[in-house]
């Protein structure tokens, strides 16, 4: 069986090296992948506050084409690493599962299109594959440069926990923390984990969306932490890319890298920088050698 | 707020809208909205209610009350991020996330959001490249975006968008899948069915 990849918008731009990296340590972990073919937008936030209905209509798409890709066999398995995306199928099918009326529109309207969707596609988000299908063993047995000295604030955002915490404590996740200290990576505690880093308002509403991803990357900062992993576009995206407003307005006092946890588990294996995407990073992660001689000190300038 | 415009908040029966409340409460398991005790954990746990002029508690007090046009002009639901939080913490298991989604679209179908605030431009935006190409163009939506709104900002923003492009994290080209057709034939009929649903009077949600 190999996961139906479902890579969402964000991934083919500013969550670049969210792909890049993902697709590295599958590949390293022999996890075979395959990419949904003509997959369409998931129906997220934006578009579910136009249209409820055609929303859904979109992510059944995106399931009953990957129950074709598998050739309808009944273990079929979506990797889905954008949370809003992960949330937008996972949803759907939800909704699809607990509303017959609603399953019943969806049904025609996908019939109408040659379509079907009979419900079975699960919806996996690479942290639940990694640490539940693949295990922390085969994980650390891979890695080559262990992630030593890097203190790690390992932020999950709201839309992988919330509403539905299907692999994870809604309140408290840990699998990404599990897989960090798995690599030999100090993980720090911290309060932030699941708040909000703003979503699209950072783009909109900047004095409102500014100051909730402020508050997230502060508090990382003053927990002293070399890196903050991340496992959504928007979060890396927001937290990473308007550290320089930030710290003309509220005075950051510093920078934070901000880092895919895939990133992460990538350098552990020895993968190279290239390969990860780390080139495309605003904010360059601090030099391994140099962390690691320190015992985790903080290289930030 | 500056002014006291109290004379303005008034609103005597004749002024409120009586199926305001079921109409929003239709939405699938949207029932438990009518059994909000306004505790008020919502609001507390909401990340964006100190920048809200409604806090989600009195938008559902509202919403129950029928102040249809307060709760329909009003920022509360346009700053709603969709976190969750509130649905999550929520004692009486009202998904309040989703009633800020049927606020959010009965206020584009009536035409009286804010207008020129972002939020529901960037809505827009993002909808109706969806629904042309089946993708979202990131960078194609933030120009739209700016011109629609604060064409001003998007200069202000060239240094972030340079330096992404810079880093192959925004492109030019616009994402587009190979299915447009069968696309197009999915929304006709799901737009169908959810009229007739509405005719048959089973349904009068937003």
């Amino acid at each position: 069986m190999s996961y139906i990849y479902f890579p969402g918008c964000s991934l083919r731009s500013t969550g670049r090296g969210y792909e890049e990296s993902l697709l590295e340590v599958c590949r390293a972990l022999d996890l075979p992948v395959d990419e949904l073919e003509d997959w369409n937008c998931c129906g997220a936030t934006s578009y579910m506050s136009v249209d409820e209905s055609k929303a859904f209509a979109l992510s059944a798409r995106n399931l009953a084409l990957a129950e074709k890709q598998a050739h309808s066999s009944s273990d079929i398995q979506m990797m889905v690493p954008c949370a809003a995306c992960y949330l937008g199928l996972n949803k759907a099918q939800h909704y699809l599962k607990e509303f017959p009326d609603i399953r019943a529109r969806v049904n025609k309207a996908l019939s109408s299109a040659g379509l079907v969707y009979s419900g079975q596609a699960r919806i996996r988000h690479p942290l639940d594959i990694f640490t539940n299908d693949v295990g922390l063993d085969k994980i650390a047995a891979k890695m080559t440069k262990p992630l030593k000295g890097m203190k790690i604030a390992c932020y999950y955002g709201c839309q992988l926990v919330r509403p539905y915490a299907d692999f994870d404590d809604q309140h408290n996740p840990t699998t990404m923390g599990k897989i960090m200290t798995a690599l030999g990576a100090e993980v720090i505690d911290w309060p932030l984990k699941t708040r909000c880093c703003g979503g699209s308002l950072t783009g909109t509403i900047e004095d409102v969306g500014l100051r909730l991803s402020y508050v997230i990357l502060a508090e990382a900062h003053k927990r002293g932490c070399d890196a903050i992993a991340t496992a959504c576009p928007l979060c890396q995206f927001n937290l990473e890319c308007y550290q320089g407003k930030m710290n003309r307005r509220y005075g950051l006092n510093g920078t934070v890298p901000v880092v895919y946890f895939t990133q992460l588990m990538g350098m552990a294996f020895g993968l190279s920088e290239k390969k990860l995407g780390l080139k495309r990073l605003f904010v360059p992660l601090p030099e391994r050698g140099a962390v690691a001689a320190e015992g985790g000190a903080h290289v930030r300038g | 707020m500056d002014k006291w415009h109290g004379w303005d908040k008034i609103r005597y029966e004749a002024a409120l809208d009586p199926h305001f409340g079921t109409k929003i409460a239709s939405i699938p398991g949207g029932d438990k909205l009518l059994a909000c005790i306004q505790c008020g954990t919502c609001s507390g746990v909401c990340p964006l209610s100190p920048y809200m002029d409604y806090t989600p508690r009195q938008i559902i007090a509202m919403i129950r009350a029928g102040f249809k046009a307060e709760v329909l002009s009003s920022y509360t639901t346009w700053l709603c991020a969709s976190c969750y939080s509130c649905t999550v913490e929520c004692p009486k298991e009202i998904k309040i996330t989703d009633v800020m989604y049927a606020v959010k679209r009965l206020a584009i179908q009536e035409g009286v959001y804010p207008k020129r605030f972002p939020m529901p431009v960037l809505a827009h935006e993002f909808f109706r490249s969806v629904q042309k190409n089946g993708r979202s163009t990131e960078s194609r939506l933030i120009v739209r975006l700016y011109l629609k709104t604060n064409p001003f900002k998007m200069l202000k923003q060239a240094m972030l968008g340079w330096n992404l492009w810079r880093r192959g994290r925004m492109g030019m080209g616009v994402e587009s899948i190979k299915g447009k057709d069968e696309l197009q034939r999915l929304f006709v009929a799901m737009d169908k069915e959810t009229r007739a649903e509405r005719r048959t009077g089973q349904e009068v949600r937003p």
